[in-house]
């Protein structure tokens, strides 16, 4: 890695304060992406700004309604918390199939979402459950967030503090990984509160998005059935080596089927 | 059996300073005052170097020297030998274009170094290299292995026409062509032999210091034959004479082929040692390691079996495209040739055979020998061929086998190709796999996933290999530049323990326990009381190293002659003390005795008195108990067996799961039964990694190698593997004193073939042929969906 500036910043003040008088500062929570794209000398900050140490910024709350988990909350607590457990099981399995042991150990809900990777598991939950994201200055509602490849609502220097699930009636995610490095090819999250349906995919495009054709159809019956025989086109999937966009395709159809499934029981 | 002796699973020796973090590997090794070394390498696949500028790196902080091409080129460093040489077709020798260490006029694939950083920290060293200016025109680069000979490709070497390095051949092609034409029926396969990167644990590393004072070298490098390193590195490359150079090869985690070869940054650390006067350390990072380590296989072959009406085979006919890379590796020539085709008998006595290879140039990273090493492309070839001409015999895949495998009581067997097989019971073999992996009820358990709406296959692989390489007079002739014999000491101390010096150099196959096994069986010293040294060429005798499952076979083989001869001796000794004729000497489990009578001597009592020659007989014996042997084989041994395999894949959305593995394996004599089986546990696995997962990709525009990390080249993980079920059969080996075969590979060269049978067993139903390797969700998937829209 290139040279740089390491700070633990023993308050979000501070964390702010240093990311400001920084040429070209970085936050890092986890760790988990920013290390490794910074011994692949992919970026090269004059800053890393270590929010380990900066108070209350981590943990799980879950109330009459809503799961609440704060940024620096790693995959492994979210999926080992009976709560969360208990509340949206498909968002315990989801962070319970994130990477490897030591990923999952380290990597955080707020690093994955700030770095929005294309085939990130947690966005597929953000618009499947319809979550709402609290940011060091404002809110935002986690269907405006994801904004493009590796592009999100966040302004430069804006720290996420925590994210709100709703509690649905069910949910069910399904994740068909990389065969090589485990990220989704397809992930899907579907899920139903009073009516409402969503379905959230990520892995098949630039970011996460929602099949409004399968929430419509799951609407009128939310059966795997349902959704079946519902393809969404392939224009602006992703392709590569490991598969093609006409691929992604077919298997958010299939996800989206197990995911009902699943949520089903 | 003596307690710890031939077949004992007592656990490994070595484990406990592995899985303590103990092991000692070369980037262990940091000796006082050392640089650190960075490869400018190139970012294209085929460049004319223009120009090279390393004033801007000199200038950085930190920054020691910097040395180009033309630096060494100065100095008359010489290039990277090829330790092979193929005689070709028309009897003219193969191209062999000159390998230089660092290139200064051309570049020949992604990766092809072209500069090194010395600097005084290594990331201090890399951020210099990234100063190296480099001007590149760049050219059209030729990937692809059947085109590479296409006229008008573009030319890698100017001393390869059509980029062919050799045109070569073997068996008889008129006997085949007069079998094809009065066959009954005839079954033909197009296929790849996909092309795979090692992926040792530990990636490549070197260490080099010169000693200005005596002159002498020292290099550590991860090596799987420090000897081999030091007689290319010092003959051809440096210039070094051998009594001044010594390489150690400490502990080294796994090789896998790949660290068998002669490599540029080996020279680079060693010379550059020298020019700067302080010890030069280099290790690479995996991305590094992808277009760097020699890669293996990249065939593309076609082959036809002909038969006759009841199935049985009567000739066999193979043209393959070899693909070597952009330069000659180490041995790469002997790899789709005497590697590959003299196997393309398999296990069946087949009467005619008659094979064509054509090895070409391309700009991608070298291929040489990768676990199995040509062995598991014939037995892919073959093994999927006869599941093929099964099909079109209408008769079961293990019929078809049963009908056409060399019986037991042909051995000596000569095959058309070459070989002579020298003994092996292979319908024991698959008997015994259909039987444990319950062939017979397999359609049960096809319907069982059918409801589930899998689809399930069964698949089988009979391999045979050729290991123990090898009769070095055999292999002069063939072409190697080099004898193949193994080497070891066995050396008594006074107070009766043993160090056995041998020059096969494990990468974790558990030689120190084996070889210490052996001492125990045939000395009667106890495991714990022996010591086994290797990988330090100035403290073992001249030898070889490990590859192709041969350490046992060849190095246990010259242990066990080492051993012969220190019982000799130990009867003369014994004889004198114990005041008898040495004809009434006898010796068991490490205890001299007087025949008849209860007079004895323990072995440690006789090492003491060699050592202490106070009553001894110095007129007829020198003091001591220390014999060395060189051992040459009389032939290679040839294990076998035979696997079975069940996979199950989801149609929807092509995902193959292996379910099910049988393994039955004929390895001669088997010294420690729990290393076998972990070395055949890790051999399937990387044939499963082969068949499912593992593949070099290159982009055929640009040469860019698109599987460049592990987030994209998909190593075999534990959870896509079944438990395996494995066992042995034992025909001995007639011609090594141990008995015994070698078992390192065998896994990987049947493994492939199994799964893929299996998988195109379970797409039979859709009506789909043959896929190539890997299946992988995405491939199985393709072919689905292609046939269900050819059916809609
Ligand atoms: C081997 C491996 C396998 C993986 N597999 C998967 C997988 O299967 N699925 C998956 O989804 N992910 C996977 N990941 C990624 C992992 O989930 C990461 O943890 C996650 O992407 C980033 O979280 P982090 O806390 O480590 O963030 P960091 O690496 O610390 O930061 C990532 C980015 O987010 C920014 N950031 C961090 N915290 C905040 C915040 N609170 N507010 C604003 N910006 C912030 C940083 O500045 C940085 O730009 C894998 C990673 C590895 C190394």
């Amino acid at each position: 890695m290139y040279e740089f500036n390491y700070r633990k910043a023993a308050s979000l003040d501070e964390a702010k304060d240093l990311f400001s008088k920084g040429e070209d500062a970085k936050y890092m929570s986890g760790g988990m992406t920013l290390l490794p794209t910074l011994k692949q000398r992919l970026a090269r900050p004059s800053d890393v700004i270590d929010l380990a140490a900066v108070p209350d910024m981590s943990g799980i709350a879950v109330t009459g309604d809503t799961v609440s988990i704060k940024a620096r909350t790693p995959h492994a607590v979210v999926a080992a918390n009976a709560e969360v457990k208990k509340a949206i099981p498909a968002l315990a399995k989801l962070a319970g199939g994130i990477g490897d042991p030591m990923v999952r150990n380290r990597g955080t809900i707020g690093g994955s979402l700030a770095n929005n990777d294309p085939a990130a598991d947690y966005p597929a939950a953000i618009v499947g459950l319809g979550a709402t994201i609290h940011t060091d200055r404002r809110t935002i509602a986690g269907d405006d967030f994801f904004q493009g490849l590796f592009e999100t609502a966040l302004e430069e220097d804006e720290l996420i503090i925590q994210v709100d699930f709703p509690i649905p009636d069910k949910a069910g995610y399904m994740k068909f990984p990389n065969p090589a490095s485990r990220y989704c090819i397809v992930g899907v999250m579907v899920s139903s509160k009073g009516g409402n349906v969503r379905v959230g995919v990520t892995g098949a495009g630039a970011c996460a998005f929602r099949v409004k054709e399968m929430e419509d159809a799951l609407k009128a019956n939310f059966a795997a059935e349902a959704v079946e025989k519902i393809s969404i086109p392939d224009g602006d999937l992703n392709s590569d080596i490991h598969a093609s966009a006409e691929y992604r395709a077919h298997l958010v159809t299939v996800m989206a089927k197990r995911a009902v499934a699943e949520a089903n029981g | 059996m003596a307690d710890g002796g031939i077949g004992a699973a007592i656990t490994r020796k070595e484990d406990r300073r592995f899985l303590a973090g103990r092991g000692t590997y070369t980037d262990d090794i940091n000796r006082p005052g050392q640089v650190y070394a960075a490869i400018v390498r190139s970012p294209h696949a085929h460049a004319r170097v223009k120009s090279v500028d390393v004033s801007q790196a000199l200038a950085f902080p930190g920054a020691v020297a910097a040395f180009t091409g033309a630096d060494m080129a100065a100095d008359g460093v010489g290039g990277l030998p090829c330790g092979w040489g193929i005689t070709q077709i028309d009897g003219s020798p193969m191209a062999e274009p000159p390998h230089p260490v660092l290139q200064a006029e051309r570049v020949r694939h992604v990766g092809d170094p072209i500069a090194v950083v010395l600097a005084e920290t290594r990331n201090g060293a890399r951020d210099a290299a990234e100063k190296v200016a480099v001007e590149y025109e760049v050219l059209d680069p030729v990937i692809d292995t059947a085109r590479a000979d296409a006229d008008g490709a573009p030319r890698v070497h100017d001393e390869a026409r059509n980029n062919i390095c050799f045109d070569w051949q073997i068996g008889d092609a008129g006997p085949v062509d007069a079998a094809f034409a009065k066959a009954d029926k005839v079954a033909t396969l197009n296929l790849i032999n996909t092309r795979m990167a090692t992926c040792a644990m530990e990636p490549r590393a070197a260490v080099a210091e010169y000693e200005s004072g005596t002159g002498h070298y020292t290099l550590y490098t991860s090596s799987q034959n420090p000897h081999v390193i030091r007689l290319l590195l010092g003959a051809f490359v440096l210039n070094i004479p051998e009594h001044k150079l010594r390489v150690v090869s400490p502990d080294v985690g796994g090789g896998f082929g790949s660290k068998i070869f002669h490599y540029a940054e080996e020279a680079i650390v060693t010379w550059a040692a020298a020019k700067v006067g302080r010890p030069v350390k280099w290790t690479a990072e995996r991305a590094e390691s992808f277009v760097s380590d020699a890669q293996g296989r990249d065939h593309v072959s076609k082959a036809e079996l002909a038969m006759d009406g009841d199935g049985r085979f009567l000739a066999l006919r193979v043209s393959t495209h070899a693909n070597l890379g952009a330069y000659l590796s180490s041995f790469a020539p002997l790899v789709p040739t005497y590697l590959y085709a003299t196997l393309l008998a398999g296990q069946y006595a087949t009467p005619a055979i008659h094979a064509t290879v054509r090895a070409v140039f391309t700009n991608t990273v070298p291929v040489d020998a990768l676990r199995g090493a040509g062995r598991p492309e014939a037995t892919y070839l073959i093994e999927r061929l006869v599941d093929e001409a099964a099909s079109v015999a209408g008769l079961d895949p293990a019929e078809i086998r049963r009908r056409n495998l060399v019986p037991p009581d042909a051995f000596p067997y000569q095959t058309p190709v070459a070989l002579a097989y020298d003994s092996g019971n292979y319908a024991e073999t698959l008997d015994a796999a259909l039987k444990d992996g319950d062939y017979a009820g397999f359609e049960t358990r096809r319907a069982d996933a059918k409801a589930r709406g899998k689809l399930r296959g069964i698949g089988l692989a009979a391999y045979i290999e050729a290991c123990g390489a090898a009769p070095s007079a055999i292999a002069g002739q063939l072409g190697a530049r080099a004898g193949l014999y193994e080497s070891a000491e066995v050396r008594f101390h006074p107070t009766g323990t043993v160090t056995v010096f041998t020059g096969s150099q494990s990468q974790g196959q558990g030689h120190e326990t084996t070889f210490a096994q052996l001492i125990t069986e045939r000395l009667g010293v106890p495991v714990e009381n022996v010591e086994v040294i290797h990988g330090d060429t100035d403290r073992i005798p001249f030898g070889m190293g490990t590859y192709g499952s041969r350490s046992l076979a060849v190095g246990g083989s010259a242990i066990a002659r080492a051993t012969d001869k220190i019982v000799a001796k130990g009867k003369k000794i014994a004889a004198h003390i114990l005041e008898a004729s040495e004809d009434d000497i006898e010796f068991s489990a490490g205890t001299f005795s007087v025949a008849g009578t209860d007079r004895t001597l323990s072995i440690g009592e006789v090492a003491g008195a060699a050592y202490v020659p106070h009553n001894y007989p110095l007129d007829e014996l020198e003091p001591g108990l220390d014999e060395s042997a060189f051992y040459d084989p009389a032939n290679f041994t040839f294990p076998a067996g035979c696997q079975l395999c069940e996979v199950e894949i989801d149609p929807e959305t092509g995902t193959v799961e292996v379910v099910d593995f049988t393994a039955i394996d004929d390895f001669g004599r088997i010294v420690n039964p729990m290393i076998v089986d972990g070395q055949v546990h890790g051999g399937i696995a990387h044939g499963i990694g082969q068949a499912l997962f593992e593949n070099c990709v290159y982009d055929g525009a640009s040469g860019q190698l698109l599987t460049g990390s592990l987030n994209d080249y998909c190593m075999p993980r534990a959870d896509n593997l079944p438990s395996f079920r494995t066992d042995t059969r034992e025909t001995l080996c007639p011609h090594n004193p141990l008995g015994v075969k070698g078992c390192g590979e065998a896994g990987t060269i049947g493994g492939a073939a199994a799964v893929m049978n299996a998988v195109a067993d379970a797409l039979k139903p859709l009506g789909i042929g043959h896929i190539d390797m890997p299946a992988s969700p995405y491939h199985v998937w393709q072919a689905i969906h292609q046939s269900r829209n050819k059916t809609a």
